[in-house]
């Protein structure tokens, strides 16, 4: 550490076997004043244990209602390369998979107009490009532009998507992540790039019950992969598992199984699945992936409601369709969102989200809305309160 | 006037050829040692990824750096995870060896994978977010120095999710982690009457408080906090430049722990809180990492084997984590929100 360094605290990040995001700062403020006047506010901040960023601001870029962040500093005059220091949220690409000069084009096209500084990726799955003043806005969209690169969502409207690797890489996917998320950002752009909903509506999508991407979480439509049929067994690699000594299949696979519909036959090395009985929650195939498969007839759960603390408290996502295909053009699936989206729309106050709207007004009324029949797969236990309604045209004189 | 809406690169113009060819096709995986994976496909077709943690906020060289090897050993391929990890993919076996010996050369952690903490999902904190209640980026270094171990080997139980966010907007879904680090304020906004006139909309100020806390100050035509409904949100900061409420000795961490995501086993949990405040203390946070790795510890030190942090916590009850861990348990434990009482106990079947 050099002696007279102005950031004597983060220069203590830079120590340790964890990646620096310091050293990444260096890096960058090397050759760019902003990243350097970043450095020198964090420094600040690490110091008074406060944040110096102020709020909000509008900024954009033209034909978009979101996808920049307005930031500016509250210490300009100390830091003035990031008084504005406005942020790019940019569409990833399905499962961040990149070929590495797209990813060269998109560092050259931040070096000429930004912080040199990013993150890949943020927690809605853009990639961040943190940090240009107001008037490089436009010219950096342009370029981003030119090099196949468009913004992803901020305020109240659907933010930009994303999902699990899917059938890129693994082998439990049940439903094609990749293209779904691609062609649902490409059909819903005008619902990505401008803000018109009561507030922020997220979409995510895991391939099986896994759910790598959080999607129950914090989407209000949460699409996880699942199965009607059998688990597909192989008997020959269940007796390789039986006999590789790595797994106790009895102890760590039946034993553990939450519906108790297995069965294993140590002496002949056969393992049994009452199908009937399986919720499918993946345990016994993420133990054994050589011998278990999900079953052929695959598709999805669509889940609704999920999301964070505010405002009325965090909610995690509930059963609205137990079963969906989820095929090219994916028109059921986009009905569905478009359905839930009017009804959210039409009924919904400001900055409330999905999940709040039906705990206001009841699930009864957005299943109604939804035009769905109720179904035990909806719910975790009925309810044990006497306080329900009839409709009138249900009671007959 | 430049093109919109074109949408982002197509996914199918960044895959690997090896993943082209058996895109949907793939038969099984093997975790051959921490954070190095083998898929292989229904033709045979064998494709290695190593995973390699990142620190999220990264600079352009460091993402050509990234390219090159990708260049040199993967045909100019690569993807990040959704937490922040880099994947090497690599389809020629030769080449795995030498890429692991160049990541160990250069200083990119291996690691992630099965029974070990992956990389924290985080958010911007001090760095770039105008509402933070602490650091991002500086506390998960801290924790993650600390716990480097348990991301590049396979000494836990079970998979640990560890996931910071800044303050109670929570980008990122910290509310369903097995280790869940939260900024949090405790000092209730200060009215700046003058800015509330000038910038806020008040009745949205008003309906943006979940207790009920803000009311009208018809005199001054701004807004009134009734200090004891307040539990420092910062919602009404994000609607109302107004209404600060950051403050350094009024923010702070508090931890939660048990949530989960999969559905494997048991359903998503979420994460419950067992530590109500911790002070700020950069640049390292030792009171935080202190309490991270004790409950990690503990944790790893009970369980039985496949037991996420939730699931042993259900299997011996909340009395006995304070007892194992050594936690105090304080009034700030026991809810008062809106489902509170779902969380009482009704049964006199408990441990001493």
């Amino acid at each position: 550490m050099a002696k007279d360094s102005k950031t004597p605290l983060l220069d203590q990040l830079e120590e340790g076997p964890w990646p620096s995001f310091v050293t990444e700062m260096k890096r960058a403020a090397e050759k760019n004043d902003m990243a350097k006047d970043l450095l020198g506010q964090l420094e600040r901040s690490f110091n008074d244990k406060i944040g110096y960023w102020k709020h909000g601001g509008i900024v954009g870029v033209r034909g978009y209602g979101g996808g920049v962040i307005g930031r500016y500093s509250n210490l300009p005059e100390e830091f003035p390369a990031v008084a504005e220091f406005h942020t790019f949220r940019v569409n990833m690409p399905s499962g961040w998979f990149y070929k590495t000069d797209k990813l060269r084009d998109l560092c050259d096209v931040w070096d000429k107009h930004g912080s040199r500084l990013t993150n890949m990726h943020g927690a809605t799955g853009d990639i961040i490009l943190l940090g240009a003043p107001t008037n490089a806005l436009q010219p950096c969209f342009d370029d981003m532009a030119d090099i196949g690169f468009d913004l992803g969502g901020s305020g109240s409207d659907m933010r930009t998507p994303s999902c699990c690797v899917g059938p890129g890489r693994c082998e439990y996917a049940c439903i094609d992540t990749l293209d779904l998320l691609y062609d649902i950002t490409m059909e819903f752009q005008d619902e990505l790039h401008r803000p018109m909903f009561p507030y922020k509506s997220k979409i995510k999508i895991s391939g099986c019950p896994n759910d790598c991407v959080a999607s129950v979480a914090r989407s209000d439509f949460s699409v996880i992969g699942t199965w009607r049929d059998e688990i597909r067994i192989d008997q020959e690699e269940v007796a390789k598992y039986a006999d590789g000594g790595e797994i106790d299949i009895q102890a760590e696979v039946v034993a553990l199984c939450p519906t108790d519909c297995m069965k294993f036959d140590a002496e002949n090395k056969t393992l049994k699945v009452n199908d009937k009985e399986c919720n499918r929650c993946m345990h016994c195939i993420n133990l054994m992936p050589k011998a278990l498969r999900p079953g052929k007839d695959k598709g999805a759960t669509i889940l609704v409601g999920g999301k964070a603390p505010i405002v009325h408290g965090a909610l995690m996502s509930w059963v609205i369709v137990p079963f969906m295909k989820m095929e090219p053009p994916y028109d059921e699936f986009k009905d569905f969102i478009r359905k839930a989206w009017e009804w959210w729309d039409e009924n919904g106050k400001m900055r409330e989200r999905l999940g709040e709207l039906i705990n206001r007004l009841g699930m009864r009324a957005f299943l109604k809305a939804m035009d769905l029949p109720p179904a035990p797969q909806m719910i975790r236990i009925p309810r044990a309160n006497p306080y329900y309604f009839w409709d009138p045209e249900e009671v007959k004189k | 006037m430049s093109r919109t809406d074109f949408g982002p690169p197509n996914y199918k113009e960044m895959l690997p050829p090896v993943i082209e060819k058996n895109y949907g096709q793939w038969k099984y995986h093997e975790r051959v040692k921490p954070g190095v994976l083998l898929h292989v496909a229904e033709s045979g077709d064998e494709l290695y990824t190593v995973r390699v943690g990142s620190g999220r906020l990264v600079s352009t060289d460091w993402i050509r750096d990234v390219c090159e090897i990708a260049e040199k050993f993967c045909g100019g391929y690569l993807r990040f995870t959704s937490r922040h990890n880099l994947e090497f993919l690599v389809s020629d076996k030769e080449q795995v060896e030498p890429l692991i010996a160049h990541l160990n050369k250069e200083g990119y952690p291996i690691g992630g994978t099965g029974h070990a903490i992956s990389n924290p999902v985080h958010t911007q904190g001090w760095i770039h977010c105008h509402t933070p209640a602490t650091d991002a980026s500086g506390v998960v270094k801290a924790v993650m120095d600390d716990l480097f171990e348990y991301f590049t080997d396979w000494k836990l139980p079970a998979y640990c999710r560890i996931s910071l966010a800044c303050c109670l907007n929570m980008c990122g879904a910290v509310h369903c982690s097995d280790v869940a680090i939260l900024g949090i304020h405790r000092l209730v906004p200060t009215i700046n009457h003058d800015d509330v006139r000038a910038k806020c909309e008040i009745p949205n100020v008003i309906a943006a408080c979940p207790t009920g806390a803000i009311r009208p100050d018809p005199k001054n035509k701004s807004l009134t906090v009734n200090d004891e409904k307040c539990m420092y949100c910062g919602n009404c900061y994000t609607m109302c430049p107004g209404m600060p409420l950051a403050d350094p000795e009024g923010d702070g961490i508090s931890i939660w722990v048990g949530g989960k995501i999969s559905s494997a086993r048991t359903p998503p949990k979420f994460s419950r809180l067992v530590i109500p405040y911790l002070p700020n203390t950069p640049p390292r946070w030792p009171e935080v990492t202190d309490a991270v790795r004790n409950i990690v510890e503990t944790w790893a030190s009970n369980a039985r084997k496949h037991e996420r942090m939730g699931e042993w916590i259900d299997r011996i009850g909340w009395e006995r984590f304070f007892d194992l861990t050594g936690i105090p348990f304080t009034i700030q434990l026991i809810d008062d929100f809106t489902l509170a009482s779902d969380t009482y106990r009704s049964t006199p079947t408990f441990k001493w």
